[in-house]
């Protein structure tokens, strides 16, 4: 039966009333309802629908009709208290977003025509065109996409050079401009520190250490991992550098990385030579055994960060800050109990474990990589779970805990294992509890060692800050409560880890001689462009992975977030022929 | 090429839009400007080229009453025959200067707008809004249709003529879009403001003529309530503007997008003439009761001219009051999808500012390579016609064009050129 309401000289639009026809429809115990202004027009649409009657032919233009067929009449004050429910509650959600979001190059400039740097983080078949594309607009590249080639990247940064811009990457994983967080980065005290590095833990390590002694850092550049490899020779390296020396703020320059190629190496040690500021340099894998003029080669991580703050303080620099009493007590062993197992998410902390493992078995501190274990000797393993032995269709091990979880039972079931070296590294773009998440395997390996008479020793280190987004204090106390083992730094947990099973890293005393500065008359200077991507605020053009643009977000950065996808779709022919349409 | 680069023809091409003067300057029946028409039975369709068969059912239902319109039947049935037996010729609108709404028919009598466009002297026709419920471009066809039609025909249309004759030099319509869309209009699902501001501007010569009184009052009512009148001015106006730009013959900006109930057709600068379809996408959107997306017609209409002017669902900022059929969401969401139109464009209309948008010009020169580049394809704002011919409207909504089109449009270009 139908049944007309009129709502006299009501007026509502179409849609307002196509709207509120279709959720009052969704209600039980009704036929049909139609709600529309009763204008001529409309009535026909009525006729149509089967919903006229001469109440509804009786109304007029500025009236609202509702006509409701139902068998229930009860129906009908439920549905105007719908109606009326719907009419005052118009209000549509609000979703705005902090900052704007675009799909081309065009529009991101539009944007933000002040940018300054673009980070480029989508898959690496594509990021050279777009390192390319961004350079062409006259920014600085930030480049976390991995599987570029090395031809590419070379060409990129020639490119770069040429132009005065920089190219941090390709496989940066982290940097820290300004204070600003970038990709996989720690929120780091802002100081009188500069650091250049070609690894992303390295960075991270020496930089958290920095700020937990209560110095900061200026900026934090990446170059990626092969930068001071042939064939690039450093063409980023040494531009951060001249970049640090000329930015007056920054007052010791760090400089982080594996050990380069030769003649790169010479090169890089020519120019620290003749720059005006202190140096600290670290090559993971070289034992310095002295320092020169003005640079300081740190045998590890936390050694190049103690150095910078000594020299930033004005402290005399000492000849070795790695030795220490690292023995941990009453650390019971079963006879055969003998390996270290060093599970690693961060490639560079890895790294520097191997080194002193190695350095301390006696077998030198060159470092391999045999399928993602930078060591493994006679049980004696190290492996880097970060390695894309691993994650292939995996999430990063900062970011799952799964792989590692394994990898943790795994070693807990050996019976040759003695400790359990772990490394969690907080920060922007990692896992939000790792503690947390790993902690379960950790107790199972523990416990179910103990039922077979064994004490498993777990030692951990945290890279983090106490302005992290996780908490620093919160991991430390959390491990410590399960029994973890927790150091400072890296350097100390493999040293720890060391002295439980009774080895230890003997290390130089290093001297202080005289530099050996070349004739070579380097030039110092930069680029207007480099100059003024150290000395003011970036502004960002995020061109990927939107994940990156919290910490952008939470310092106040400007930026765009460019919400890439390939061109064409993937398409390749639609993209030779845009290509071709110039 | 002309031009050093595409994007400098580009250029060319948007300069010719902003630069336009389209001018509305009469009313005549269609035979008067366009001479295929004369001869013999003629129909003007909507979209791309399509033959009778092909058509779907709301411009099969207006063959038919433009078949009875024109005196050709006496009946459906009658007139049904004729045209299945090919004795009825069809021509795409786009093709002879003009443009038509939905199933765009428009045959010998029907009264049209001229609209002049004064820097390259070319001109475009549309013929006039019937107003809402059964009418002729959704495929009805009954005698309310067709008497329609002839009061069309016999007083509206004159009566406008005869205003305009007065005017000094017609009805400068950039003058009127710009107001208008300053006042809520995206001139394909909105044209209240437009359509008002015509009507201030036309009666104070309406009120002048030697005419009937009862016909003077049943035109200004016809005007008063159709909300839509505008439109078809505004479709003339964009095929206007558009083929003026079109005169640019390189370059990569879209020059029309229609659609014929089959096929979405689009052209660029660069071809000139020819057509490059896909199969055309359905409306999505809001429906009268007793109606569902099961009973819409495949996308249908000329009236895409207007997004590929950068109004209509480019513009739907400037719109609030529809925003919803973006799909039942608010101004955000009209935002949104005004921003991620000029993803696809090359520029910005500075004739056309609006106001909720920060003043930004509405969109200008969709970019072929950006819209296949992207993979954002233009949308589009329509109504939804009944795909049963004579049922009329059932819903409005939004489509999508298809990236087919353009990808076509490129890959032939790029062959034009002797790229590939």
């Amino acid at each position: 039966m139908l049944h007309t309401i009129i709502k006299k000289n009501s007026y509502q639009d179409s849609i307002n009333l196509m709207l509120l026809t279709n959720s009052i429809a969704t209600m039980e115990g009704l036929n049909k309802v139609q709600i529309m202004m009763a204008t001529p027009a409309n009535k026909d649409i009525f006729k149509d629908a089967g919903l006229h009657t001469s109440e509804l032919e009786a109304a007029e233009s500025n009236d609202m009709a509702i006509v409701v067929d139902t068998d229930n009449a009860d129906m009908i004050d439920t549905v105007l208290e719908k109606v009326e429910q719907y009419l005052n509650d118009q209000s549509i959600s609000n979703k705005k977003q902090g900052f704007e979001t675009v799909r081309t190059w065009d529009k991101a400039v539009d944007a933000l025509p002040n940018a300054n740097v673009a980070m480029i983080s989508v898959p690496g078949e594509y990021a050279a065109d777009e390192a390319d594309k961004a350079l062409d607009r006259g920014l600085h590249v930030f480049m976390f996409s991995d599987n570029v080639s090395v031809e590419d990247e070379l060409r990129l940064k020639q490119k770069a050079h040429e132009k005065g811009l920089l190219v941090m990457g390709p496989d940066c994983g982290t940097g820290i401009l300004d204070g600003v967080p970038l990709a996989f980065a720690n929120v780091v005290n802002k100081g009188r520190i500069g650091l250049v590095g070609a690894s992303g833990t390295g960075i991270q390590e020496v930089s958290t250490i920095i700020d937990r002694l209560g110095e900061g850092v200026s900026h934090a550049i990446g170059t990626g991992g092969r930068d001071l490899k042939d064939p690039i020779g450093a063409i980023t390296m040494m531009d951060g550098i001249r970049a640090l020396e000329n930015h007056s703020a920054t007052e010791i320059i760090t400089i982080i990385s594996k050990p380069p190629a030769e003649h790169v190496r010479n090169e890089v040690m020519e120019l620290l030579q003749s720059l005006t500021k202190p140096v600290v340099a670290v090559f993971l894998g070289e034992k310095p055994e002295q320092y020169e003029g003005n640079v300081y080669q740190a045998y590890t991580l936390a050694e190049t960060a103690h150095i910078a703050v000594d020299l930033a303080r004005g402290n005399e620099v000492k000849p070795d800050y790695n030795s220490g009493d690292f023995s941990v007590e009453n650390a019971s062993l079963k006879d055969g109990q003998k390996t270290l197992k060093g599970l690693y998410s961060g490639g560079t902390l890895a790294s520097e474990a191997a080194v002193l493992i190695s350095d301390a078995l006696g077998l030198g501190t060159h470092i391999k990589n045999e399928e993602g274990y930078v060591l493994k000797h006679e049980g004696q393993e190290i492996v880097d779970l970060g390695d894309d032995k691993y994650t292939q269709g995996k999430p990063h091990p900062m970011i799952d805990p799964e792989t590692r979880s394994k990898f943790i039972e795994q070693a807990g079931d050996d019976e040759t294992t003695a400790v359990i070296l772990l490394d969690f590294v907080l920060g922007y773009g990692s896992h939000d509890d790792m503690a947390s998440a790993l902690l379960p395997s950790i107790k199972k390996a523990v416990a179910k060692a103990k039922e077979g008479g064994r004490t498993l020793h777990v030692v951990a280190t945290v890279c983090g800050t106490k302005n992290d987004p996780q908490s620093y204090d919160g991991h430390v106390k959390q491990l410590k409560e399960a029994g973890v083992i927790v150091k400072e730094t890296n350097n100390e947990a493999v040293r720890t880890a060391l002295s439980i099973v009774g080895l230890q890293v003997e290390d130089n005393q290093k001297k202080h001689v005289e530099g050996t500065k070349s004739d070579k008359k380097f030039d110092l200077s930069v680029s207007e462009d480099i100059a003024s991507l150290v000395s003011e605020r970036p502004r960002v053009i995020n061109v990927g992975l939107k994940g990156f643009t919290g910490a952008l977000s939470d310092t106040g950065t400007q930026f765009v977030q460019y919400d890439w996808r390939p061109v064409a779709g993937g398409n390749a022919r639609m993209a030779k022929i845009l290509s071709l349409l110039k | 090429m002309n031009y050093k680069s595409m994007d400098e023809a580009n250029k060319a091409v948007i300069d010719k839009i902003t630069g336009s003067a389209p001018f509305l300057v009469d009313v005549v029946p269609a035979k008067e400007k366009i001479k295929e028409l004369n001869d013999g039975k003629v129909l003007l369709h909507a979209g791309p080229p399509i033959e009778w068969n092909d058509m779907t059912g709301p411009m099969q239902g207006s063959c038919i009453g433009a078949s009875i319109y024109e005196g050709w039947a006496s009946n459906e049935e009658e007139a049904e025959k004729q045209l299945a037996g090919g004795e009825v010729k069809f021509i795409p609108c786009h093709h002879v200067n003009a443009v038509g709404p939905m199933g765009g028919i428009t045959s010998a009598n029907m009264p049209v707008f001229v609209v002049e466009n004064r820097t390259d002297g070319n001109e475009a026709y549309c013929i006039m809004n019937e107003g809402i419920g059964k009418v002729l471009r959704f495929g009805a066809n009954s005698q309310e249709v067709i008497d329609r039609l002839k009061w069309m025909q016999d007083i509206l249309g004159p009566t406008i003529a005869k205003a305009l004759a007065l005017t000094e030099d017609g009805l400068n319509l950039n003058v009127i879009i710009a107001k208008a869309i300053t006042m809520g209009d995206e001139f394909h699902q909105r044209n209240i403001a437009a359509s008002l501001i015509f009507l201030k501007e036309i009666s104070p010569y309406i009120v002048q003529l030697d005419m009937n009184e009862s016909d003077r009052k049943d035109v200004i009512q016809f005007l008063a309530d159709t909300d839509q009148f505008f439109l078809n001015i505004m479709m003339a106006t964009a095929k206007a503007v558009m083929d003026g730009a079109r005169t640019i013959q390189d370059g990569t900006v879209v020059t029309a997008m229609c659609r014929n109930g089959k096929d979405f057709g689009i052209r660029i600068s660069g071809m000139g003439d020819e057509w490059f379809t896909a199969p055309v996408n359905t409306p999505q959107g809001l429906f009268f009761t007793g109606y569902s997306q099961d009973d819409a017609n495949p996308d249908i209409g000329d009236s895409a001219i207007t997004e590929t002017f950068g109004v209509g669902g480019m513009a739907m900022i400037a719109a609030p009051g529809v925003t919803r059929f973006v799909g039942a969401g608010g101004f955000d969401d009209a935002l949104a999808t005004s921003n991620e139109m000029t993803e696809i464009c090359v520029s910005q209309n500075s004739n056309f500012t609006i106001p909720t948008w920060d003043f930004q010009g509405a969109c200008l020169g969709i970019d072929a390579r950006k819209v296949v580049e992207t993979g954002i394809e233009p949308v589009i704002n329509t109504g939804i016609a009944h795909k049963k011919a004579g049922m009329g409207q059932v819903g409005a909504g939004t489509v999508r064009a298809p990236k087919e089109c353009f990808e076509k449009a490129l890959e032939a270009y790029a062959v034009k050129l002797g790229l590939i």
